[in-house]
């Protein structure tokens, strides 16, 4: 129907219900994904990645749970009693072996938890030092990478915010200690360190944890917050340059704003797998520390530490280096696969 | 050689030096934050005999006095006496040492340079088959085991289970496990590497230019791939050194290799002062002139690259 195209008529046909290929138009293929949506989804295609992942997730679970059910200590003496003579056949006993008075106390009927990776020489269930070893090396890795984390985001955002000499300064400190030889110089700090901090943490709660992993903390605070620093300056001074920014500058956007709708959300999966990734280079440092014997302080156990004293029966005793040097390429490995696969997954920008 | 690569190499030796300078700075000031200082003895000794040694050793100077005397002698490579092994300067120690350790990681580094870039670019030539494979996952396993794990599996096996080598360093044939543990990782670092950037260079436009106009297939892969794909190995070198250095400290010590390593650990133990300030400050001018080298190689090596 023809009308006048400047009469108030109304158009009759934009009234009409909608046919059903207009409906279609309308309907939802899938529902729309978010970008976090998206990386879960690359990274569970990834089957390397997931199955490391599951793998650190059973680790980790097993490190945290085991210890309450099992009925061994990781510092008890077996052969130790108060009250009794030093009972010498609890030490050095084979996996599944039981000591004289074990098998005494099972030929009258008691059960006795087995020993499935025997004891040490000190008559120590040699299993839950392994999985204390275990639980105090992810510990330490995941604390050094959140310590890593903290220092190197607030100087490298302030080095990225302030620019001008501030930037400078922080760049050249990052530049000095970059070219410096690191593990030289946390051998030297951790062996200096182990000297003083012990007397000033004695009494403090810091002293349960020891002298010598407060010093591994110390040492990943002063030396190793370079990478992450250099890559949020980067990442800042990147995105202040972005088409968005400028946009919501425009639009007339308060600074907080922006940092927390724009640069945060842009800036967090690289820090987030950068951090993934420092987690297995801080447990290697502990484990090569350990193995000088500058690592845990004794009885406490870490992986490293446990393969350092079987070095010293390892002709008698093969299997208590092969275990925990298994665990901890075990560890490596899953966390290194599975930080590659999130890099993968969530920042197609850092592959290339 | 344009004045531009001449300012860049000027520049990075002057950050060398400040590098250098910085190590002695910090290795002095962190041992003299040991409480009693480096040159106090264990046993109880009298105020006179202490006073006697702090003057032997200038210790009773001010601090910045002794610390400019350290940084002189240091640069003259002269470290003082050990504290704990009597008359013997930690200077001669570390010769002594030097001469087991070189040979070991002078060896180490041929074999993982060499090996590397050929396990590299047959990944990259035979891409996907069988052996890219087993070569990746070979590498991926080495690339995740600390040296001092792989070192022992390593004695378990050739020297405890199977009974082929000694354990000891100091025996015939010593010397082939701690240089094997060395190489395996930097080994598999340089083969995945060297696959990586010749399966980049494999792309180019001039590799299909190259076998468009008929040059043979090994010529093709020697000369125009072979050789660019190379590049960023010598990047590498200097990490590599970095490592093999490190390495060095945990491998001597499980084989028990008279080196310089097994000197360093020992005297942190025993906690050697100036043996462990001497010792740092050696290996760490090592790797410092080993990145500058390898740096400066990179940038004249390739002409592409823009110096900045």
């Amino acid at each position: 129907m023809d009308k006048n195209p400047i009469s108030m008529q109304i158009n009759v046909d934009d009234f009409l219900p909608a046919s059903e290929e207009e409906k279609a138009y309308m309907v939802q293929m899938r529902p729309s994904s978010t970008f976090f949506k998206d990386g879960c989804r690359r990274l569970f295609k990834n089957k390397v990645a997931f199955v490391s992942m599951i793998v650190i997730i059973l680790i980790t679970l097993s490190s945290i749970v085991i210890p309450m059910l099992w009925p061994y200590d990781y510092q008890t003496q077996l052969g130790v009693q108060p009250g009794h003579p030093v009972d010498p056949s609890f030490n050095n006993l084979a996996p599944m072996e039981y000591s004289t008075t074990e098998q005494a106390a099972m030929s009258k009927g008691e059960t006795v938890f087995p020993h499935i990776f025997g004891t040490d020489d000190h008559g120590r269930d040699y299993f839950i030092r392994i999985v204390y070893g275990t639980r105090i090396s992810l510990a330490v890795g995941f604390f050094a990478s959140i310590i890593v984390l903290v220092v190197g985001m607030t100087l490298g955002s302030v080095a990225g915010f302030m620019g001008g000499r501030v930037d400078m300064v922080i760049m050249r400190i990052v530049d000095v200690i970059y070219s410096l030889p690191d593990m030289l110089m946390v051998i030297l700090l951790a062996s200096v360190m182990r000297e003083t901090l012990g007397s000033a943490l004695e009494g403090t709660v810091l002293q349960a944890i020891g002298s010598n992993i407060i010093s591994l903390f110390i040492i990943f605070a002063l030396l190793y917050w370079c990478s992450m620093a250099r890559l949020i300056r980067g990442q800042i001074l990147s995105l202040r340059e972005q088409e968005y920014v400028l946009a919501a500058e425009a639009a007339g956007a308060k600074a907080g704003w922006i940092i927390k709708k724009h640069l945060i959300p842009n800036c967090i999966s690289v820090i987030i797998i950068s951090t993934a990734l420092q987690i297995p280079s801080a447990i290697f440092t502990e484990s090569f520390l350990s193995f000088l014997g500058l690592g845990v302080n004794a009885p406490m156990p870490s992986l490293g530490s446990l393969a350092s004293e079987a070095l010293n029966g390892i002709t008698s005793y093969p299997y208590r280096l092969v275990i925990p040097a298994l665990v901890i390429s075990l560890i490596v490995l899953g966390l290194n696969l599975f930080g590659d696969g999130l890099r993968d997954a969530f920042d197609p920008k850092l592959n290339q | 050689m344009d004045s531009k690569t001449i300012s860049y190499i000027l520049k990075r030796i002057v950050m060398a030096v400040f590098t250098l300078w910085a190590v002695i700075t910090i290795t002095f000031f962190v041992m003299h934050a040991v409480p009693g200082g480096p040159f106090t003895r264990e046993k109880a000794i009298s105020a006179e005999a202490q006073a006697a040694l702090n003057a032997k050793y200038g210790l009773d100077k001010p601090l910045f006095e002794q610390y400019t005397t350290y940084l002189g002698d240091a640069i003259q490579g002269n470290f003082g006496p050990s504290i704990k092994q009597r008359g013997r300067m930690v200077t001669d120690i570390i010769v002594d040492g030097m001469k087991t350790s070189a040979k070991i990681g002078i060896i180490a580094l041929l074999i993982a340079t060499v090996f590397g870039i050929i396990f590299g670019a047959i990944a990259a030539l035979k891409r996907n088959t069988i052996f890219d494979r087993i070569i990746m996952v070979m590498t991926t396993a080495f690339v995740s085991m600390p040296s001092f794990i792989m070192g022992s599996l390593l004695l378990i096996l050739f020297c405890t289970t199977l009974n082929l080598l000694p354990a000891n360093g100091a025996a015939k044939g010593g010397l082939i496990l701690p240089v094997i543990t060395l190489a395996l990782y930097p080994m598999s670092y340089i083969t995945r590497l060297t696959r990586s950037s010749m399966l980049d260079v494999l792309g180019q436009d001039y590799i299909r230019t190259a076998k468009a106009k008929g040059v043979s297939e090994r010529n093709v892969i020697v000369h125009h791939a072979l050789k660019n794909s190379l590049i960023p190995v010598i990047t590498y070198f200097g990490p590599e050194l970095a490592y093999i250095v490190t390495g060095s400290l945990v491998v001597e010590q499980i084989f028990a290799v008279p080196g310089i390593g097994r000197y360093f650990v020992n005297s942190i133990t025993g906690r050697d002062y100036t043996l462990i300030m001497g010792t740092t400050i050696v290996l760490a001018t090592l790797i410092v002139i080993m990145n500058l080298v390898s740096d400066i190689l990179y940038k004249v090596v390739d002409p592409r690259i823009t110096l900045e």
